[in-house]
């Protein structure tokens, strides 16, 4: 147990707008062990990015709301931090990459200036010695040093995700959270991102956890798989575990709506139905009124947290510990 | 940039013509004769004619318009003063540095309160400070800054006694002017700052900059005012330019020898030149505050002035380079 990096416990983030409660994220347990990459699926709307501002304690504050939960990063918990202590851990022993690198640089600051920032917040170095090392973080990413000076409307969409990627990475974080890093770029940019950040993950030996919504991402470089449905991790394991022997009705949806290129099929099978509304969650199974082996008890009682396999987790009432029920 | 400038420059001349004109036509319409006012109920027919040969008063319309253009275009001349005997011009140049000197104050008071008050109320949305702030701001918009200046005088300098109520030598004498004016644009600064601040801080790079784990204090003055400041530029600029040509009724109400009080002063006397000259005056520096604002706008924000720059080459770049969008490298 000693090795797992970042544990979050039963963490529920709620946003709260006049008399509605927007219940985001449920319970969700989930580790990260040193040197591992888990990847963190779900659909629009699941809850991933809320998980991850919680853990970088950025949820915006009103209306969002941490309302239970631990966090623990190193054995302290986060949310237990002061403000100006949980400062020093952001950027510095985690950080995050976001979804979209058009609005999540600075428009007005140049580049240089923005991956400098990070360094002169966080290590004892004078501003040449920290321009010196932004320049180094940029060579890494592939974008020539010269181009220190430049703002971010001068480079483009891949570019700019490099610059986004250079910043999180430049205090060589313990915890990387990338954001779907991938979704705002053309595919053939976002192999050679994916690419550079599963190399950069090695050479400065930082553990991720990737939110995607790509399940062919989470087979190239994830260690480990968590799916994520309204709120609520539904399946936890391995990434053999998940992709062989895929145990929960959603996850095997979610599989069979990937276009398999050896199979003839005229039509994908979609998953019918809506996520549920996170301000009116049903008391049973959230996953329920779309699962095509739904039972009597899937309506009324929520599913408990079964281990089918030893590290392969469930939330479902076909399985009990050990199998199917 | 250069060439914008002078791009620029040469826009205003449309502008000033336009202003010379109108304010001509307005003056020669309006009732009233100079050479009467000048020498009195007393004057005899034949010392009005003559005086009204002197002046060109008694010429048509199109003549005096186009000798005023004349002698402005080819001798910089704007005439002299009907009343004092003196060129426009000079007297001009005596009594703008007392109207920028309150128009610089009054800004500098308005920028103050205002973009303070506007980033507090908008870091602290819906907060009693930012209750409070709009209907102050609301109060500031509103009040007719004659009305604020007279309360002000009332107030400070006859009941309190703490300011003199006119003059404007000495510092003392420029507190209450200059805080009656600046309030009253504080509002109008502080109201955008507001709107501003809270349209940038909901943007994706404050989050960013928040994530590398940055103060708050920095978050807000170095990421996100730089970004909101363009419209706060913008109505500061308007104030500035609306101040420089002489807050008239202020000027009036503190005695206040500027711009505005010569204006008031010679409109009263029907004395043309000095009317002609100082609402021509007015607009180009006006005009030229426009101007001061638009290049500062380029010292903000780096989108603006990678424009100016390449506005003037794409005159020369061929077509099909142009399709492609200009500044940004493909990978």
């Amino acid at each position: 147990m000693s090795d797992k990096l970042l544990e979050i416990k039963n963490l529920s983030i709620h946003y709260f707008a006049d008399k509605t409660v927007f219940k985001a994220v449920n319970g969700v347990n989930l580790s990260l062990e040193r040197g591992q990459t888990v990847g963190l699926v779900g659909e629009t709307g699941a809850g991933k990015t809320t998980t991850a501002l919680g853990v970088m304690g950025l949820i915006p504050s009103p209306p969002g709301k941490v309302v239970s939960g631990e966090i623990l990063f190193e054995g302290k918990d986060l949310l237990k931090m002061s403000a100006s202590e949980m400062r020093k851990v952001r950027g510095k022993k985690i950080s995050m990459i976001f979804q979209d690198p058009m609005t999540a640089l600075n428009p007005v600051l140049t580049v240089g200036d923005q991956i400098t920032e990070v360094i002169k917040l966080h290590e004892k170095c004078s501003s040449l010695e920290a321009a010196a090392k932004a320049k180094e973080m940029l060579e890494m990413v592939g974008i020539p040093a010269e181009r220190f000076s430049e703002y971010p409307h001068q480079f483009s969409g891949g570019m700019k995700q490099r610059v986004v990627i250079s910043i999180a990475l430049a205090c060589r974080p313990e915890v990387i959270i990338a954001d779907e890093p991938t979704t705002a770029l053309d595919v053939t940019i976002q192999a050679q991102v994916l690419e550079l950040m599963t190399k950069l993950k090695k050479e400065i030996q930082t553990s991720m956890i990737l939110i995607t919504h790509d399940l062919g991402v989470v087979a190239e470089i994830c260690d480990k798989v968590a799916i994520m449905y309204a709120g609520e991790i539904i399946e936890f394991g391995d990434l053999e575990a998940i992709y062989d022997n895929t145990a929960h009705p959603y996850t095997i949806r979610l599989f069979g709506a990937i276009p398999d290129l050896e199979k003839d099929v005229d039509r994908l099978e979609p998953i019918m139905g809506l996520m549920p509304d996170p301000s009116n969650l049903a008391p049973g199974c959230r996953f329920c009124p779309r699962c095509a082996n739904r039972m009597p008890i899937c309506e009324t009682t929520p599913p408990p947290e079964v281990e089918v396999t030893p590290g392969h987790m469930v939330k479902c009432h076909l399985y009990k510990e050990g199998g199917l029920a | 940039m250069s060439r914008y400038i002078l791009k620029r420059l040469l826009m205003m001349i449309p502008v000033v013509i336009g202003v010379i004109v109108l304010v001509f036509t307005i003056m020669y319409f309006t009732p009233g004769d100079p050479a009467e006012i000048m020498l009195g109920e007393s004057a005899t027919p034949e010392q009005l004619a003559a005086k009204r040969a002197e002046l060109g008063t008694d010429q048509p319309y199109l003549v005096q318009l186009g000798n005023y253009i004349k002698k402005l275009v080819l001798h910089g001349d704007l005439g002299t003063s009907y009343t004092t005997g003196q060129s426009v011009t000079s007297e001009i140049v005596a009594k703008f540095p007392t109207t920028f000197k309150l128009a610089f104050m009054s800004v500098v008071v308005a920028v103050f309160i205002g973009v303070t008050a506007g980033v507090i109320s908008a870091t602290k949305q819906y907060s009693i400070f930012d209750h409070v702030a709009r209907v102050v701001a609301l109060f500031g918009v509103s009040m007719p800054s004659f009305w604020l200046g007279l309360m002000s005088i009332i107030v400070f300098s006859v009941n309190l006694g703490w300011f003199p109520s006119s003059g404007f030598d000495k510092p003392i004498q420029w507190v209450l002017p200059s805080l009656t004016l600046g309030f009253a644009s504080a509002g109008t600064i502080m109201r955008m700052t507001r709107s501003s601040m809270l349209e940038v801080i909901r943007q994706d790079y404050i989050r960013t900059a928040r994530s590398k784990g940055q103060t708050e204090w920095v978050v807000i003055t170095k990421h996100a005012l730089k970004n909101a400041l363009i419209p706060i530029i913008t109505v500061a600029g308007l104030q500035f330019g609306g101040l420089l040509g002489g807050s008239v009724l202020t000027e009036t109400i503190f005695s206040i020898p500027g711009i505005g009080t010569l204006m008031v002063t010679a409109i009263k006397q029907r004395n043309g030149p000095i009317v002609q000259g100082s609402v021509l005056f007015t607009a180009v520096v006006f005009s030229f505050i426009n101007l001061a604002v638009d290049i500062l706008y380029s010292f903000v924000d780096p989108r603006i002035r990678s424009q100016y720059k390449s506005k003037p080459k794409a005159d020369k770049v061929p077509k099909a380079v142009k399709a492609g969008k200009a500044g940004e490298v493909s990978e």
